[in-house]
């Protein structure tokens, strides 16, 4: 409880440059669209990237991923966020392509 | 000047309609009325102690169940003049205009603003209960859930007489909801109102699975946790992952509409249909979020009222996962006339035919725990009995609908009308009216009155069936939906009176409903026991109305149905046996409300484009979050051994 107690009265950097950092990595996405005028496949190339830097950025900082109890549950928890991002994807894809 | 001021208050207010006008004067009358018996009867404080501030999980439930029975009576309401307006052919009550803002409000008031809210306050009720614990796993943000979704619900509901409703269909489908078609604040409302609602309900989500993983009383497994709290838990993983798409729906249009963005307007380079994707992607998952945990529900109450265990527990709760999987994969079943390929529609016709497999299961079940039971016939076993036939009949006219080629017949019909009330009504409707039956004793501590309550039953289950199964006859006569009205000599005029007929007959129902609720406030049977139907769960182990801190002692749980087993080992006192401990409580907070106020503002401020309001709105949005993280945490307080004694004496529990 003691250690528990300390951990919650530290300043929470680890939450602030997270934050920072998102905000960060937005802007700059937004800024890439709508500044500079990349081909689109370069605009797309970078936005999906920094989205990917975002993503581990999220897991890492606020979602507690390189902890160690209660691993089982956050293998199950992130293979079904793929699952779902992978239905969401593919199935958008294939419907909005609209030929076989 | 003067000329400026009438035209902008011309525009501000819908204007031009007598029964508007009725309105506004009646929001005036029961504003200035409700401020008057605050100040008069001195109860502003109380108010704001008792229930703005609140972080206790009874108390916000108890508020999320009365904005749902309130926004029921506005769609209620909104369900009524359509058809109203349809009873006979070429009716002109209502204009074009104003038919399509009604099944717009109706649509999104009965889905975001009644059944979702009456579905988290029965939550908010009972899952921390029936798992033993004192609260759920983050009561502020709790608080922050119900506030964001009443605001929002308010924000939604002023349109009607500020600025103008949303009137694009509660599914807002591009390109009839984008800026060039559909000019005017409505859809803006629509929009920001449902992003705002929507952030509460993902802290919903994110709350309960966390309580019911992390808060369970010692020895309760997850499989051996109440029906209800594993459709909670289910249903929660659903929300986490289904609601960021709408999210991101709703913000893209959001951007096409207040910035000028072409996401969904094919002209630029965007694509409309993409809307509909992304809407049904959420939208389908939607369908089971508010139908699990009702299924829960029933399970609890056939279950305590066949004085039996729980037929197939195992089976019950891998139907529901399989349900929460699949859920993902058949939102294309929506749209498929929109002009998908063969391989597409097969596809999900096929998985949407597989989806019905775990449902029906989960019907099977039922049926085989009555089997044998000593069926005790209470308004809440009513209800739940009612459901399965009910909820049958809509669920195998899915079935039809889920068969592409035949789809192109029934799409957008009022047979597809007929289908989804149908599962909704007598899933959803049906399964929160049994859970309010159950659990209103624990809420105040006394019984419903089951005459009225049985009255309101039959009249408004009857009226249910006489108002939609003839909507099945007409749509395959060629009716469609949303029309404001219909040509004469189509045969349309015998079946539309019949459906009106009934639709008046639930709103009598709806009528006796709140007249019970009412009555039994003042007569109803007090509850002194804490378990009134002989329940089978921990919720019925503490007394009725729950104490603040819930369990004097966290109760020891050794087997499914924990409080039935503690009662036949006798051991059922062991929660309140002295001495007593000090407990450790959440302190209340008024940064949830605040905060939420703040989100209006923006909200009202974004819906206008006036930005000098809408930024403001987002600082303070900003700076309550700011007080809240960086403060020190001196969140929580404790009850004195002394207290809780004194409570559990009260409660007739010492003797």
């Amino acid at each position: 409880m003691s250690a528990n107690n300390h951990e919650l009265n530290k300043f929470p950097w680890k939450h602030v440059i997270g934050l920072a950092l998102s905000l960060i990595l937005t802007l700059l996405a937004l800024w890439v669209v709508v500044s500079l005028s990349l081909p689109t496949v370069a605009t797309l190339t970078i936005i999906v990237l920094l989205a990917i830097c975002q993503a581990f950025i999220q897991l890492l900082m606020f979602m507690h991923i390189n902890e160690n109890h209660g691993r089982g549950y956050r293998i199950l928890a992130i293979a079904f966020g793929f699952y779902i991002a992978a239905v969401v994807v593919y199935g958008s894809l294939w419907i909005m392509w609209f030929t076989v | 000047m003067i000329e400026n001021i009438k035209s902008f208050l011309g525009s501000f207010f819908v204007t031009g309609d007598p029964m508007i006008y009725g309105a506004d004067a009646s929001i005036a009358l029961a504003s200035i009325g409700i401020v008057f018996y605050l100040t008069y009867f001195k109860k502003w404080k109380w108010l704001w102690d008792e229930w703005l501030t609140t972080v206790d999980h009874k108390k916000i439930g108890i508020m999320y169940i009365i904005a749902a029975i309130l926004m029921l009576f506005r769609g209620g309401v909104d369900a009524l003049l359509m058809r109203a307006q349809l009873i006979i052919p070429n009716n002109t009550f209502l204009t074009s205009q104003h038919y399509n803002e009604i099944f717009t409000t109706h649509g999104t008031i009965m889905i975001f603003f009644m059944a979702m809210p009456f579905i988290f306050g029965l939550m908010n009720i009972a899952v921390p209960l029936q798992i033993g614990a004192r609260d759920v796993a983050f009561p502020f943000l709790n608080a922050v859930s119900f506030w964001l979704f009443f605001l929002a619900a308010m924000l939604f509901n002023i349109s009607f007489v500020i600025g103008g409703s949303p009137d694009a269909g509660w599914t807002s489908y591009a390109p009839l909801a984008g800026l060039k078609l559909d000019p005017g604040v409505g859809e803006n409302y629509y929009l920001i109102a449902l992003q705002i609602s929507g952030i509460g309900t993902l802290a919903t989500g994110v709350n309960f699975l966390v309580t019911i993983f992390k808060m369970r009383a010692p020895g309760m497994t997850l499989f051996k946790m109440p029906m209800f709290t594993w459709s909670t838990l289910v249903t929660s993983i659903i929300v986490i992952f289904a609601f960021p798409v709408l999210t991101i729906a709703l913000a893209l249009m959001s951007i096409d509409r207040l910035f000028g963005a072409h996401f969904f307007t094919i002209e630029a380079g965007g694509s409309p249909m993409m809307w509909a994707n992304l809407f049904w992607i959420w939208g389908h998952p939607e369908v089971y979020i508010v139908l699990i945990p009702v299924l829960g529900i029933f399970s609890e109450v056939i279950s305590t009222f066949a004085h039996k265990t729980l037929f197939g527990y195992k089976a019950m709760v891998w139907s529901m996962i399989a349900i929460s999987v699949l859920s993902f994969t058949t939102w294309l079943h929506h749209f498929f006339t929109m002009g998908n390929t063969a391989m597409v529609n097969s596809f999900f016709s096929i998985s949407t035919m597989i989806i019905a497999i775990p449902t029906g299961v989960k019907i099977f079940n039922w049926l085989f725990t009555l089997n044998k039971g000593r069926i005790e016939f209470t308004t809440a076993m009513l209800w739940a009995l009612a459901f399965i036939p009910n909820f049958t009949i809509g669920g195998i006219t899915g079935v039809m609908l889920s068969l592409a080629p035949a789809d192109y017949q029934y799409h957008n019909s009022y047979f597809l009308i007929a289908h989804f009330h149908n599962v909704l009504i007598a899933g959803t409707v049906f399964g929160v009216f049994a859970g309010l039956h159950y659990w209103w004793p624990k809420m105040f501590g006394h019984i419903l009155n089951e005459r009225l309550g049985k009255w309101a039953f039959w009249v408004f289950m009857i009226s249910y069936n006489i108002c939609f199964l003839p909507m099945y006859f007409i749509g395959l006569m060629g009716m469609t939906r949303r029309m404001y009205t219909f040509p004469s000599g189509l045969g349309w005029e015998p079946l539309n009176l019949i459906i009106t007929l009934g639709a008046f007959g639930m709103g009598v129902g709806f009528l006796i409903m709140v007249w019970m609720i009412v009555y039994s406030a003042k007569y109803g049977k007090r509850d002194t026991t804490g378990d009134p139907w002989n329940g089978r769960t921990l919720e019925w182990a503490t007394s009725s109305p729950a104490p603040e801190y819930n369990f004097a002692h966290i109760p020891q749980v050794e087997t499914v149905d924990a409080f039935a087993h503690m009662k036949e080992k006798g051991t059922a006192d062991s929660i309140y046996k002295a001495p007593f401990q000090a407990i450790h409580m959440p302190n209340d907070s008024g940064i949830p409300f605040i905060l939420s106020v703040f989100f209006f503002i923006a909200g009202f401020g974004l819906v206008f484009e006036w930005y000098w309001m809408a930024i403001p709105g987002a600082i303070g949005i900003v700076v309550c979050m700011i007080l809240r993280s960086f403060k020190d945490h001196d969140d929580h307080h404790h009850i004195p051994a002394e207290e809780v004694e004194q409570t559990e004496r009260a409660a007739g529990r010492l003797s």
